[in-house]
């Protein structure tokens, strides 16, 4: 028997046993914001190099950074969101090293006391269950610029528009159990800064990257030593990071090695992390408090005002749309994944069947869309027009069936259901004498099936149902056509 | 000497209000007198036509009385404040080709208010250093003696030597732990350290963020109310910049310091004190109690603290703010194979010795294992000298002092650290703590060179600050000039 079967996520055999995987996250969300943390400049994606950078930006001799008051409010909103303490009083620190794409030769980020305290989120797992992982603190930092060094043979260029962005560091606590809790996780997080708009969670663009802490440990033993994973930027590449990372780590315990603290790279062609940098080499950042900024004080007055106008959160909306919508567990988190997601549904669901609509959501919009490789923003079929479709089956327009070529039809076009319906002529049969005059000529067209039947050939029904939809061009009310056949055929 | 030469600031405002001289002439007056005194070496950069263009300007605001408060007055400023389009390299070698493109708020404020600009005055390096000594471009001489080249006082000699050479009207400086106060002591001028906040540091190249604090150097305790009157203002764009209007200080000029209460703190008379400082201390004392203050003694314990906690963290803030020279924006850059290369012969190459010595202490103490030890440990004793003040300032308005142990001391005869170090020890107190502070001449010692007084007060009581100096000034009846002058 395969051992390895039976393990559980998060669990890596080696061959003395089973270890399990501790896991902490580091989350780093650009805040969306116009401008960036501490300079007026732009802080827009895609400009031409060099395009976005204020003389604060470029550290020109006496420039001042300014705080930012807009970025302050989404992290404190994002700290709400994740349950999470406030601080009414945070600093801001240098983090000191020399980058040639690091103009101040600091980085300015909150080290001792973060904006955001403790805090934690609830995460759904595959199996339908769902656990907690604490949040550390959630702190304030400025990106770095882009060093370039593939644009001449000798010399490395520098793109200075990320400078100064204002980033989110969401440090969990490491409280993650497998690689599938840590998806889980940044799912979760992604999906709580799209609800407040703090962060537009776009991984592509690099608006949302992830260090992965890893380390191994036997069943009830101490947290052993932890290598961190630098700057994941997929959900997919974060799993295969951590497991392969975490089997690493096995191999070398089991050989009786012993795991060097270090920071570590993950190669996305061999799917294999490899060493970036020993902590003997690491950097002595030297932090201190930045003189140039006053420590950051919030009003509670101004906090309360944020909580009071904070959005309804993913675990909340979930428990609202299963009792209103009468939907499962299992489509709400599904639905409540994404905010751009539950506002679809709600404006779709709108007075119609809440579990057929989901249904029709979840299965073929959203299989649709995959097939077709478009984002969900790019869905050609709008809210109003999947709940019209809805509303055509429910109140017995069009078959179930029919609705699938609408269906096909409206991801073309963009049509409404009911233009498309109209055009093609597609409403349902549901006049009594029409479908009896249909059973009449499938009876009189088939007498041997009809005897085999009577004979008792009970499995011949679906046949007769078969050839009448056949004849009616599947517009019979499938309903009436059961019926008036069953009462004819005796 | 020209007759323009001998106005001072505010004498000069009101000839020029009365349309008795114009800006031009006095303008021209400073020029010619800039060039006469050319072997002080107090100017880095001068920008005659500039100056003539915007003395033209004034002269017609003065004639259709549209005039602002510093209409047509020429001044010089400290090469530590950012000027647009004029070179500005804080006495560095890796600025020495920097020309910036914005101004200072600082500086931009005097042009608002029709002050005309002579030129760039040297400093120390980066204003790191007390006796104008580690300026790229060499020394600046203090104009009082003659026949032997003394120190004008740093980081600010330039500003001071040019103002007591009347070259400048008056000129800015910045004040880190005693770059106003101490040449001015030097060189027999008046200097204003404002309270912290008060001036927007906007534009200004930074030293030491937590201290640094522009302010005037001038020939008297009126020019610098006039001169603070238009330099400080609330600026958004300097997050420590402070919200809270100041008073017109010319309205606080004939106060007086009747009943007011002087402190005498007893740290501030031990030994090293040059005999001749402490005569004219104890002189100052009685001119005031004459003049009808009170006098309390006082005690601030912690100040002889005060130094080492300085040379902590004003390096560990210098080491940060100086990391931005790095050759790969602005500057000089030596080119090299690698990166760290680079920085090494650009950083190696362009800052001088005693710049490098303060990246070096400030490194070193915030260096993980020695932050705790050195600069933590500093911030906290900074507080209890902060306290010491608070204390004091419960029974007492003004805290006089000597502004430095002696008078001006030969060019080139303080080689170690240390020793120079010890010439900011009175002036460092009210620079952690933030405190407004001015040091003006009371007298002369037996070689003939000037002796300042430093008064000390509250925080935001410039007010009050300028009265009880003018009070000082007007008993101390200081009227010597220097002999390095423009005859």
């Amino acid at each position: 028997m395969n051992e390895t079967l039976q393990l559980k996520p998060g669990q890596v055999q080696g061959q003395t046993g089973i270890w399990e995987m501790v896991i902490g996250l580091e989350i780093h969300a650009q805040i969306s914001s116009k401008s960036k943390l501490f300079s007026g400049a732009s802080a827009s994606f895609g400009a031409e190099a060099n395009s976005n950078v204020s003389l604060v930006d470029a550290a020109m001799p006496g420039m001042l950074p300014v705080i930012n008051e807009y970025c302050v409010e989404q992290a404190v909103k994002t700290g709400l969101a994740l349950n999470a303490q406030i601080n009414n009083v945070s600093v801001f620190d240098r983090k000191n090293y020399f980058y040639a794409d690091l103009p101040q030769g600091y980085q300015i980020s909150q080290f001792t006391k973060p904006i955001v305290g403790e805090g934690e989120i609830i995460i759904d797992l595959d199996d339908g269950n769902h656990t907690t992982i604490g949040i550390e603190r959630l702190h304030l930092e400025q990106d770095a610029g882009k060093s370039l060094h593939d644009q001449h043979p000798s010399k490395s260029f520098i793109d200075l528009n990320r400078t100064g962005v204002a980033l989110m560091e969401i440090v969990s606590k490491p409280d993650i159990r497998s690689p599938q809790e840590a998806g889980a996780y940044v799912k979760k997080i992604r999906s709580i800064l799209r609800y407040v708009g703090a962060c537009d969670g776009n991984m592509e663009e690099g608006s949302l990257r992830a260090d992965c802490n890893v380390s191994v440990r036997r069943s009830g033993e101490d947290f052993g030593t932890r290598c961190e994973i630098k700057n994941l930027n997929s959900i997919r590449f974060i799993i295969q990071a951590i497991q392969s990372e975490a089997e690493r780590q096995v191999d070398i315990l089991e050989a009786g090695g012993k795991i060097d603290q270090e920071t570590r790279l993950f190669d996305t062609s061999t799917g294999e992390t490899r060493s970036m940098r020993s902590k003997e080499d690491a950097h002595d950042y030297r932090y201190f408090p930045d003189p140039d900024l006053l420590p950051l004080e919030l009003k509670e007055s101004w906090v309360k005002e944020i909580k009071d106008k904070l959005p309804e959160l993913p675990d909340i909306l979930k428990k609202r749309l299963i009792k209103d919508f009468g939907i499962t567990s299992y489509d709400a988190s599904i639905l409540v994944e994404e905010k751009d997601y539950v506002d679809f549904y709600q404006k779709a669901a709108d007075g119609n069947d809440g579990k057929l609509t989901a249904n029709w959501m979840i299965t073929e919009l959203f299989g649709a869309l995959r097939k077709e490789n478009l984002s969900f923003s790019e869905s050609p079929i709008s809210s109003q027009n999947l709940g019209e479709l809805v509303s055509l089956i429910s109140n017995g327009t069009i078959s179930g069936k029919i609705a699938k070529d609408v269906f096909a039809e409206m991801m073309t076009n963009k049509n409404s259901p009911s233009e498309i319906v109209k055009e093609k002529g597609l409403e349902q049969v549901s006049d009594d004498t029409a479908i009896l005059k249909l059973i009449n000529q499938v009876i009189s067209e088939n007498d041997d099936k009809v005897k085999d039947y009577l004979g008792g050939k009970d499995k011949l029904f679906g046949f007769f149902v078969g050839q009448v939809m056949k004849l009616s061009q599947g517009k019979a009310n499938p309903g009436l056509v059961n019926k008036f056949l069953k009462e004819n055929l005796k | 000497m020209s007759e323009l030469l001998k106005l001072d600031l505010l004498g000069a405002s009101k000839a020029l209000k009365a349309k008795s001289i114009t800006s031009v002439e006095l303008t021209n007056a400073y020029l010619t007198a800039i060039e006469k005194t050319s072997k002080l070496g107090a100017y880095l950069e001068i920008v005659s036509d500039h100056a003539l263009e915007m003395a033209k300007a004034s002269d017609k605001r003065l004639a259709n009385n549209t005039s602002r408060a510093l209409e047509g007055l020429p001044v010089g400023v400290k090469d530590m404040f950012c000027t647009k389009g004029i070179k500005t390299t804080a006495s560095s070698k890796i600025l020495e080709n920097f020309c910036p493109p914005y101004e200072s708020t600082v500086t931009q404020n005097l042009w608002n208010d029709g002050a005309v600009m002579l030129g760039k005055l040297s400093c120390d390096e980066f204003a790191m250093g007390s006796s104008n000594e580690t300026a790229a471009k060499g020394n600046v001489i203090n104009p009082w003696l003659k026949n032997i080249n003394m120190s004008p006082g740093g980081s600010s000699g330039g500003s001071a030597a040019a103002v007591a050479a009347r070259s400048a009207l008056a000129a800015t400086g910045t004040d880190t732990g005693g770059s106003i106060r101490q040449p001015a002591a030097f060189c027999g001028i008046t200097g204003l350290k404002p309270t912290y906040g008060r001036c927007s540091r906007w534009g200004i190249v930074a030293f030491s963020s937590s201290l640094d604090q522009a302010g005037p150097l001038t020939r008297t305790v009126s020019d610098a109310a006039l001169m603070l009157n238009s330099m400080a203002s609330y600026d958004k764009k300097d997050s420590t910049s402070v919200n809270s209007l100041m008073p017109d200080l010319l309205s606080f000029l004939d106060k007086g310091v009747k009943g007011k209460k002087i402190g005498i703190p007893e740290e501030y008379t031990q030994e090293g004190i040059s005999d001749d400082i402490v005569k004219f201390y104890q002189k100052s004392i009685n001119w005031l109690k004459e003049s009808g203050a009170e006098i309390i003694p006082i005690s601030l314990p912690h100040t002889k603290y005060a130094l080492p906690v300085y040379y902590i963290i004003a390096p560990a803030e210098a080491s940060s703010n100086l990391a931005r020279y790095d050759g790969v924006r602005y500057g000089v850059r030596k080119e090299a194979e690698t990166l760290d290369q680079m920085y090494e012969q650009t950083r190696g190459n362009g800052f001088g010795d005693e710049v490098k010595r303060r990246i070096m202490i400030g490194t070193y103490v915030l260096s993980s294992g020695y932050y705790d030890a050195y600069y933590l440990k500093a911030q906290k004793v900074r507080r209890l000298i902060k306290e010491d003040f608070d204390n004091v300032f419960t029974n007492v308005d003004y805290i006089l002092t000597p502004s430095t142990p002696t008078t001006a001391f030969q060019l080139g005869t303080k080689q170690d650290p240390l020793t120079m170090y010890l010439n900011d020890i009175f002036t460092v107190p009210a620079s952690l703590a933030g405190l407004p502070a001015i040091s003006l001449p009371v007298g002369l010692d037996n070689s003939g060179l000037p002796i300042g007084m430093q008064l000390i007060a509250n925080a935001f009581d410039e007010p009050g600050l300028i009265s009880t100096a003018k009070s000082l000034e007007q008993s101390a009846e200081f009227n010597f000039i220097a002999d390095g002058v423009a005859k």
